[in-house]
């Protein structure tokens, strides 16, 4: 007699379901993850890609995206950058050495690092101060005072840009026409002599104007971020021995460093790109990198190429500095948002 | 070594707020160990981060030693601070902790590796020295804030509840090695607790508060034997102290409104006398280790229910109702009684207290 063999078909176990349901999710959160990175990348990729194509690839259709694959990759446009002016006047086959011109790339390159670096300093240094201050003392009418600090973030800036400038314009005649009105003879040839001082085409006036932008968000996030340190570290740090300047320089700024290297990253991005009142204040000499590049559009053809080669230029300070900082931002960013 | 005087201190800290410490008088003796007992909310941090100056007081004067110590910085103060948490500076290994407070003073670097050495020595962490304080245990963290403080040498030693995080068996040997700390070293100590038996057991005296206000002053055994306001009667003891709401009744003795507790004898006799007023609202007081409990209901003086046994093994507890009243009863554990058994109870005489119900206050003969 033969046996019969029975063939059973075999059920999906419930650990092949789980599996499948795996790989599901895996798939589907790597493609996410794609997408969203092309999403944010792309148009960084392009401008990188412009910066190194040739005028004729720039406006080509359909578009090349791959160097030395759709096209030849050329430095032109970054010589560009440092040897044609605003007018396009400048280094080209046809120029002779006569007729290169002095870009103004590197001396606004140079207002922008000097803007920006003062800004972030003073901004965080006071800043943290105020915020140390808030968090530890009882100051009277503090949330008061908080919320009025605040409340300057929710002012569109388009809004203060005629006040602003009429107060930079010309500071010292205000401030004269007060001290006229003092009856003693030195004060008032001090007004006179300050009637001309203007806070436009300056370091200092744009840099006080960024410092005000910035210090609100400095103070808020600082003032956070003492909050969650325990205040029996200084107060230890009184009882044995030392004065509350030294207590925090000692014990409470290092452990703030963190925050305060984050939040400068907010207040270095700020100042770098802002773009509208350094237009309005600064001219020429004085002006920072968003206006110049704004200004080499509208000569004729317009040179992407070029535009996207000061781009690329003008971010590298900034990536580098937060790509430096990475480890340190991570903390500063998530603090706060575990409670004790 | 030193000690404190504290005059009339009063902290409010905002105005129209509810006073944090109100009118606290206290003299502590120069070596003295005393504890400032109380729940939550009592006032005991405040005072001693006045007495620390971290905090300004609203009214009154701190003197230390015989220096009032009123307007100057903590860091003038002399005194050495143990915080709940430690405080230990997150950033510095334990001996570079250890070793702060000596830095501040600029004494030379052998003398502070001496130094830091014997306090190891006597807190037995040597073998910490170089590690970061977030990578020991509770009980090393606790020792090298100790050993911070100790290494100042100061007047006055303030801990703010230091064993709080210490698990419960690290902190019945901390307990006892804090007591030895402090006979050894002979430094006035102002130690802050919510726990009685941790006061109990390590304090010379006890300063019990509640809402700000000083309840009473005295040894442990005091405290506990003749405690003088209901406060403290209910707050030190375990399990708490018994309390009935009575009267004084016209024909003799004391009862409860429903009368099933009735008790007449000569201590009732002589508190009644003390009475302002006849009708007075009473609490009568009496700790569960003061009542027996006799097994026929007619021998006792109080009639009562066994409701709950709860048997500890060294000891067993019943929860005894009479009347609207529940009772316990502490007993040794070969006393045998069931839930439901009727039973009698008696109160030792001299272990009795009386209480005006409105004001709180003990009656005393």
């Amino acid at each position: 007699m033969t046996t019969q063999i029975q063939v059973v078909p075999t059920v999906q176990t419930s650990t092949q379901a789980v599996k499948s349901t795996h790989y599901l999710k895996e798939i589907g959160f790597w493609t996410a993850l794609i997408l969203a990175f092309v999403f944010f990348m792309f148009p960084l990729y392009w401008m990188l890609v412009t910066s190194m194509k040739p005028r004729a690839d720039v406006e080509l259709v359909p578009p090349t995206f791959i160097p030395f694959v759709d096209f030849q990759p050329t430095i032109d446009n970054y010589v560009d950058v440092f040897f044609k002016d605003r007018a396009g006047i400048g280094l080209t086959e046809t120029d002779t050495e006569a007729a290169r011109a002095v870009s103004e790339f590197p001396q606004t390159l140079t207002n922008s690092i000097i803007i920006t670096t003062t800004t972030t300093i003073l901004a965080v240094v006071m800043g943290t101060l105020a915020g140390y201050a808030f968090s530890r003392f009882q100051i009277k009418g503090e949330s008061d005072m908080l919320f009025f600090i605040l409340s300057t973030r929710m002012l569109p800036p388009v809004v203060v840009l005629i006040p602003i400038f009429l107060m930079f314009n010309q500071p010292g005649v205000l401030i004269n026409d007060a001290l006229q009105t003092i009856p003693i003879p030195l004060i008032q040839t001090f007004g006179e002599s300050i009637k001309d001082f203007t806070l436009r085409n300056s370091y200092i006036g744009i840099t006080l104007l960024y410092i005000t932008a910035g210090l609100p968000f400095v103070v808020w996030m600082m003032k956070g971020f003492f909050d969650e340190i325990p205040k029996e570290y200084e107060e230890a740090a009184m009882i044995d021995g030392y004065s509350r300047i030294e207590a925090i320089w000692k014990i409470v700024l290092p452990e703030a460093f963190p925050a305060m290297l984050a939040t400068s990253v907010f207040v270095i991005i700020t100042a770098w790109n802002e773009f509208v009142f350094v237009l309005l204040l600064n001219r020429d000499d004085a002006t920072t990198v968003p206006p110049f590049l704004y200004s080499i559009i509208g000569y004729g053809q317009v040179e992407w190429g070029r535009m996207a080669a000061t781009s690329v230029l003008f971010l590298l300070p900034v990536v580098i500095f937060t790509f430096l900082a990475r480890n340190h931002l991570l903390r500063g960013v998530t603090f706060g948002a575990v409670r004790r | 070594m030193a000690k404190i005087r504290i005059d009339n201190l009063s902290k409010q800290y905002s105005p129209n707020t509810p006073l944090a410490v109100k009118d606290l008088d206290l003299d502590i003796a120069d070596g003295e160990f005393l504890v400032l007992l109380g729940p939550s909310g009592c006032g005991k941090t405040t005072t001693l981060r006045c007495i620390a100056g971290l905090e300004h007081q609203t009214e009154g004067d701190i003197f230390i030693g015989n220096r009032a110590v009123n307007g100057l910085p903590a860091s003038e103060r002399d005194i050495a601070f143990v915080f709940q948490f430690y405080a230990l500076y997150p950033h510095l290994s334990v001996y570079d902790n250890i070793s702060f407070p000596l830095r501040a003073q600029s004494i030379n670097k052998e003398e502070v590796e001496r130094r830091v050495q014997q306090v190891a020595t006597l807190l037995q962490i040597e073998h910490i020295l170089k590690r970061k304080p977030n990578s020991l245990p509770s009980g090393e963290q606790q020792r090298a804030a100790l050993g911070r403080a100790i290494i100042r040498r100061p007047q006055v030693f303030l801990m703010d509840e230091p064993l709080t995080n210490l698990d419960a068996s690290l902190r019945t040997d901390m307990r006892v090695e804090l007591k030895y700390l402090q006979a050894d070293i002979g430094t006035t100590m102002v130690y802050v607790t919510h726990d009685q038996i941790e006061a109990m057991s390590m304090a010379h005296r006890i300063a019990i508060m509640n809402q700000g206000v000083l309840q009473q002053v005295g040894t442990p055994l005091e405290v506990y034997n003749n405690p003088k306001t209901l406060f403290v009667a209910g707050f030190i003891g375990t399990p708490p102290m018994n309390f009935i709401d009575c009267r004084v009744i016209e024909s003799n003795g004391i009862a409860d409104a429903s009368g099933a507790f009735r008790l007449s004898n000569t201590r009732i006799d002589k508190l009644k006398a003390t009475l302002p007023n006849p009708d007075t609202p009473l609490v009568f007081g009496i700790r569960s280790e003061d009542i027996s409990i006799t097994a026929d209901p007619d021998k006792g003086q109080v009639r009562g229910q066994v409701a709950v046994r709860e048997p500890l093994g060294d000891e067993t507890i019943y929860e005894v109702e009479v009347g609207e009243n529940i009772l316990r009863v502490k007993t040794e554990p070969t006393a045998l009684f069931d839930a439901g058994d009727n039973i009698g109870l008696d109160f030792t005489e001299e272990r009795m207290h009386l209480f005006n119900a409105n004001t709180e206050q003990v009656f005393t003969i």
